[in-house]
């Protein structure tokens, strides 16, 4: 095993410590525990009262324009990872190219502030 | 050895089952948390190609931003997906006579395509050694390929603006927040009215 490898052995133990206990629970509850299922037992219920009405409601599209928003600026980010581990070797041409990378997206923030993206109601 | 052996295993199996039920399930947000396993899956198997930057990444973007968007589209559709299934029978000979041809066609372009062996090596950075994989990715990402590099920004800014001109809308008749006007108050503003027990104002 090589050694990049062997960094991630503890992930991959806490993978597997995670996955038998959530396992060893659901299955520990099954057979243990005394199941005596009725209609009124299984039937869903929010906060005591019966549903009101199906979970599956349409939702607005200003979650979904959120949604996109976040992911923009969550690849940004996903571009500064390297640039900040490498910052040394690059020089100042590094430098900049991420100032101007950074300014286009500034660009788009001013104009989707000024047009009241982000503004709730 | 074994250990990486066993992963790769467990994982690859986990990946294609699971990839498998993002198409089969009936009830889209299953097929969407099927398919945040799959790209979880597909983080172990580039961790273990030695790829940990595409593996954080998968994590971070899709499963962290993707995933999401996605439970937002199956949540924002409103398909009633018992309805959509009713055409199945109908068109199930046309359409898998398109599949085919389509398969067809994938497996004739890349069949009769001839690649060098030494093509990927010539055409890519090669990995220099020693580094970690997020610093040779960054040593040649802003300096090298600058101008994808501001291309990749260029598209980001597109897909800002596109996303707010389609999905953006002024609606009338709601109270913004205006918060110069609202720190402007002060107490002269404000009119204190005695109101009698019983009338109102």
């Amino acid at each position: 095993m090589n050694e990049l490898l062997r960094e991630y052995l503890p992930v991959l133990i806490f993978i597997i410590v995670a996955a038998g206990l959530s396992g060893i629970m659901v299955i520990a509850s099954l057979v243990l525990a005394r199941q005596k299922p009725d209609s009124e037992k299984l039937s869903p219920y929010e906060c005591g009262f019966e549903a009101f009405d199906d979970a599956r409601r349409q939702f607005d599209v200003r979650f979904y324009l959120v949604s996109i928003l976040f992911i923009i600026f969550d690849l940004e980010v996903a571009f500064l990872f390297p640039w900040a581990v490498s910052l040394s070797n690059i020089g100042m041409f590094g430098f900049w190219s991420m100032m101007i990378f950074l300014g286009v997206l500034t660009i788009g923030f001013i104009y989707e502030w000024k047009k009241g993206a982000l503004e709730w109601e | 050895m074994i250990v990486q052996a066993l992963s790769f295993y467990v994982f690859a199996a986990v990946l294609i089952v699971s990839g498998v039920l993002v198409v089969a399930n009936r009830n889209p947000v299953y097929s969407v948390l099927f398919l945040i396993l799959t790209f979880f899956n597909a983080a172990g198997l580039f961790v273990l190609l030695g790829a940990e930057f595409l593996a954080m990444m998968l994590v971070v973007v899709y499963v962290g931003a993707v995933a999401v968007l996605f439970l937002f589209v199956v949540m924002m559709l409103d398909i009633n997906f018992a309805e959509l299934r009713q055409g199945f029978v109908r068109y199930a000979g046309i359409g898998a006579v398109v599949g085919i041809v389509l398969v067809a066609e994938i497996i004739f372009v890349v069949s009769s395509g001839a690649m060098s062996p030494a093509a990927g090596a010539l055409g890519g950075s090669p990995m220099p050694a020693g580094v970690t994989n997020t610093e040779a990715l960054g040593n040649i990402l802003y300096t090298d390929y600058f101008y994808l590099f501001q291309a990749a920004g260029v598209v980001l800014l597109i897909a800002m603006i596109g996303a707010i001109v389609l999905t953006h809308r002024e609606r009338e008749g709601v109270r913004r927040q205006r918060i110069a006007a609202q720190l402007a108050r002060d107490r002269r503003s404000v009119e204190i009215k005695k109101v009698p027990t019983g009338t109102g104002i």
